[in-house]
């Protein structure tokens, strides 16, 4: 097992130096002058002429790129051109954010999503079957932005159940140290923001988990009505085990390695791919911090961010794989 | 109908879904009681004296020290934090003293001396004197300054006063410990205007010593707010100055700057009441902002210009008749209407009616499609114009034009009726700046601009001097009689004389047509009723020292 973690890690590096090679050319292939972006209409051509000069935007991209390269081996992700903070730094609370949410989203979509599948497949063509799958359905075409604006009015504006915005009330904020405001208002011992921040944390995160939600509901009903045609179902049943007992100990062990696939896969991509909850909630996170870096063309933060997103994915992929290896002990990684 | 009843259907069941799903992200069935205490706690709190605004924005900062930035939402945070020597009135372009008491010009508009307002202190406690004045503009004039930070570029004062090498600011120095003395290398007309802006702010010498490069991220002025905290693209924390020059000011005890990118989503929380104030109101809500009773509409002053340009570089845009003809062909009241909500004034000349030196004689071509005809026809077009036109529509939403590609759309149909084929293009915003500025692709384009400094130099010569190409002079636009105009302007100090020659300016322009002028927009904040005291500044960036809770 350690050897097979061992050889993924190497696989590695291969992987993002290909991500760093592909991200750089696309970025560069983007026409326009990043000078002009960057600076805004009311510079002048002196200061623009400069910003190219040290950002070494004027000298040939594979020395741009070399430069770039040796410096990540550094462990420096380079100034943001934008706001002149070294990267790092900045996207460190963006980062866990983004983190706080796409955990709290993920554990709304899998709760929700693998019982609602499972008890779908239990109950095969009975009503809440039907209604399950057509709510499934309606959550993986749901456009987001309206979803939110619907929670929005619902909930904030007409029942004043829920804030509509943000992380926390920042009137009487909680002092950062993790920026997980869960984590860091159990620290400052604030059990009252620590509620509030949970309040702000339930419909982003609704909006954010639904359509892996209804994603995962589907996965599990599907693979489930598979499982619970098997022998060994058929067989427990006959030993007079509870209906309750074989579904979600017997059946739901067999039936998870791809609901399982599907959650590595859904949580990877939700910790890029949020920013359109990210910007309904005003929700600080990576993603609107690369969006508005591509709006305004500041390259290292562009690179930075895809890199460190691709990163995790692929941490998040390893941990998927070797999660299967603890379910189904007939996999076996030599 | 079956669409109707689809909708029904979709929402309720996402309603249901919403519903249980959140009882199951907070289980405990006590939760939403819970919830209405908390809420109901602070309300009567609130009620009794709130003293913390909390103002709502589309965007955030990108760095905290005005004088190294060039974006509004920065510079409205400076505002707060900072002063400068003068500043505008309030709701205003005109200027007032701030920091400096009062001032002298010598006659040949050389020597500018300010007296400053003594016992005056920083929020880090050190003095403001003439000698912070003079370390600053060094700062800022000086490109081997010490205190120019890596990758710092002082952008606004260098295209307010001059790149190096040809600064306008010859001197700065301090005649004694409360007298400022600028000596110019030729006479600025606009120099106090200048002066006035939020970007040329004193900060502590002290403080940029100390913090050097992070001082961007911990401003220290001498203005209404302190600095507490910055939670970047979250929010921006200001706290009282105690020992704020201005008597009994500032009246709020915090404020608290947030970043809510959508507009929908910010007039919710206003709503909701997590904010008390928001900035750029969709068209679209106007209606429900003004069906609320604990809710205002406050209007700020209009200082932009939207506007459609010629590229005269083009055939047969730099035939004068040919732009005329299409000038009758723009229903600006029709577009306003639609596109505007209402929220803007048709243009007729370059700059806004709120900036001195406007020109209120100059009639606007009306709009006929049976005179652009005809003068479509006297130029030699009687079927209307051979070749497509291209027509740049603004890919992004701007204050001065919400949505280009629908008024685009607008005036092509309009184009059509007279024989003007229109092919529009909106390529994205990068490319769009770049195109227009090398004016090799696009026929006629939309742009537009909001005023810096409360000075009409700051949009005609700006956008219509043939000293602008390329750059901001997106039409290729050259009148050497307009040229001369606006350098004597420039030069001249008897302001009198200046909006003379300001007015005759805009009327050699409405006569060459280099652009149709469209709107001039007034931008719409939405905040709670019980909100007062707030004015609102044409310059897009006003202090919060005045504004209080009811």
């Amino acid at each position: 097992m350690s050897s097979y973690v061992l050889k993924r890690l190497l696989i590695l590096i291969p992987v993002l130096i290909g991500m760093t090679i592909i991200v750089f050319s696309i970025i560069h292939a983007i026409p326009g002058d990043p000078a002009e972006t960057i600076l805004g209409q009311k510079a002048t051509e002196q200061s623009k002429e400069a910003l190219r000069e040290q950002l070494g935007l004027n000298k040939p991209w594979l020395q741009q790129y070399g430069t770039y390269l040796g410096d990540l081996v550094k462990g420096d992700l380079g100034k943001s051109i934008r706001t002149k903070e070294p990267i790092a730094k900045e996207m460190l609370p963006y980062l866990a954010a983004t983190l706080e949410l796409t955990m709290t989203s993920m554990l709304f979509a899998t709760f929700v999503g693998m019982n609602a599948g499972i008890i779908s497949a239990w109950r095969q063509n009975s009503w809440f079957d039907y209604v399950i799958m057509v709510i499934a359905l309606i959550g993986v075409s749901m456009p987001i932005f309206w979803l939110g604006l619907m929670e929005q009015w619902i909930f904030s504006i007409k029942l004043h159940w829920l804030p509509s915005i943000g992380r926390m009330d920042q009137r009487d904020p909680v002092e950062s140290v993790t920026n997980l405001y869960i984590i860091d208002s159990i620290i400052a011992g604030r059990w009252d923001q620590l509620w509030t921040v949970i309040k702000h944390l339930v419909l982003p995160s609704i909006a954010l988990g639904t359509i892996p939600m209804a994603v995962i509901a589907r996965m599990t009903r599907s693979s489930m009505l598979e499982v619970m045609k098997s022998d060994f179902v058929r067989t427990a049943k006959a030993k007079g085990l509870s209906q309750f007992f074989v579904v979600y100990k017997h059946a739901l062990k067999n039936a998870s390695i791809p609901v399982l696939t599907v959650i590595g896969l859904q949580t990877g991509s939700l910790l890029g791919g949020a920013v359109l909850t990210e910007t309904i909630f005003a929700w600080p996170g990576v993603g609107r911090y690369i969006f508005e870096a591509i709006s305004s063309r500041d390259y290292p933060v562009i690179q930075s961010g895809i890199l460190i997103i691709a990163f995790l994915f692929i941490v998040i992929n390893l941990i998927v794989d070797l999660l299967y290896a603890l379910i189904d002990p007939r996999i076996q990684y030599k | 109908m079956f669409l109707a009843l689809t909708m029904v259907f979709v929402f309720a069941l996402a309603g249901c879904g919403s519903k249980s799903d959140n009882q199951q992200a907070s289980e405990t069935p006590k939760t939403t009681d819970n919830g209405n205490e908390k809420k109901e706690e602070p309300k009567p709190e609130e009620k009794k004296t709130q003293d913390t605004l909390v103002f709502g924005r589309g965007g955030d900062s990108v760095a905290l020290d005005p004088a190294i930035v060039t974006d509004g939402e920065s510079l409205k945070i400076g505002h707060q934090v900072f002063d400068s020597l003068l500043e505008y009135k309030e709701g205003e372009t005109e200027v007032q003293p701030a920091l400096a008491e009062s001032w002298q010009v010598s006659p040949d508009g050389l020597k500018y001396t300010f007296k400053l307002r003594q016992g005056v202190k920083f929020h880090d406690g050190t003095d403001f004197n003439a000698d912070a004045v003079v370390f600053n503009f060094k700062r800022w004039s000086d490109p081997k300054s010490e205190y120019k930070f890596t990758d710092d570029s002082f952008d606004y004062y260098d295209s307010m006063f001059g790149p190096d090498g040809s600064r306008v600011i010859k001197d700065v120095t301090a005649v004694d410990a409360n007298t400022v003395e600028f000596t110019l290398t030729q006479p600025q007309a606009p120099f106090l205007q200048n002066i006035a802006m939020t970007c040329f702010g004193i900060a502590s010498p002290t403080a940029i010593k100390e913090k050097k490069e992070n001082f961007k991220n911990e401003p220290v002025g001498t203005g209404p707010f302190v600095f507490k905290e910055w939670k970047r693209n979250d929010s921006i924390t200001l706290e009282k100055n105690p020992n704020y020059w201005k008597q009994g000011l500032p009246k709020l005890n915090k404020v608290i700057v947030r970043s809510i990118p959508d507009n929908s989503a910010r007039f919710n929380a206003l709503q909701n009441g997590e904010i008390d104030i928001m900035e750029d109101l969709n068209p679209d809500d106007l209606s429900v902002l003004e069906s609320k009773s604990d809710l205002q509409k406050i209007n700020r002053p209009s200082f932009n210009v939207a506007y459609l340009g010629f590229n005269l570089k083009k055939k047969p845009f730099d035939n004068v008749k040919v732009r005329e003809a299409l000038s009758h062909a723009v229903n600006k009241q029709g577009i306003i209407d639609a596109f505007f909500a209402g929220q803007a004034k048709p243009a007729v000349n370059p700059m806004p009616p709120t900036l001195w030196g406007y020109n209120d004689s100059i009639q606007d071509y009306d709009y006929n499609l049976d005179t652009a005809k005809k003068l479509l026809a006297d130029a030699g077009y009687p079927n209307g114009l051979p070749d497509p036109v291209t027509f740049y529509a603004m890919p992004v939403s701007r204050p001065y034009m919400p949505d280009g590609k629908k008024v685009a759309e607008a005036i092509q149909a309009d184009f059509e009726k007279i024989g003007v084929k229109v092919n529009i293009q909106s390529p994205e915003w990068a490319t769009y700046l770049d195109d227009t500025k090398a004016g090799a692709k696009d026929d006629i384009y939309m742009m537009g601009w909001t005023g810096d400094n409360g000075d009409p130099d700051n949009f005609i010569y700006t956008l219509l001097d043939k000293d602008s190409i390329p750059g901001n002079n997106r039409s290729f636009y050259v009148n050497e009689d307009l040229h001369k105009v606006l350098i004597e302007a420039q030069k001249e100090v008897s302001q009198d004389k200046r909006v003379e020659l300001y007015k005759q300016s805009q009327e050699m322009i409405k006569k060459d047509i280099p652009w149709i002028p469209l709107v001039h927009t007034t931008p719409i904040l939405a905040a709670k009723a019980n909100l007062k005291g707030y004015v609102p500044s044409p310059t897009g960036t006003e202090a919060y020292s005045n504004v209080y809770f009811e």
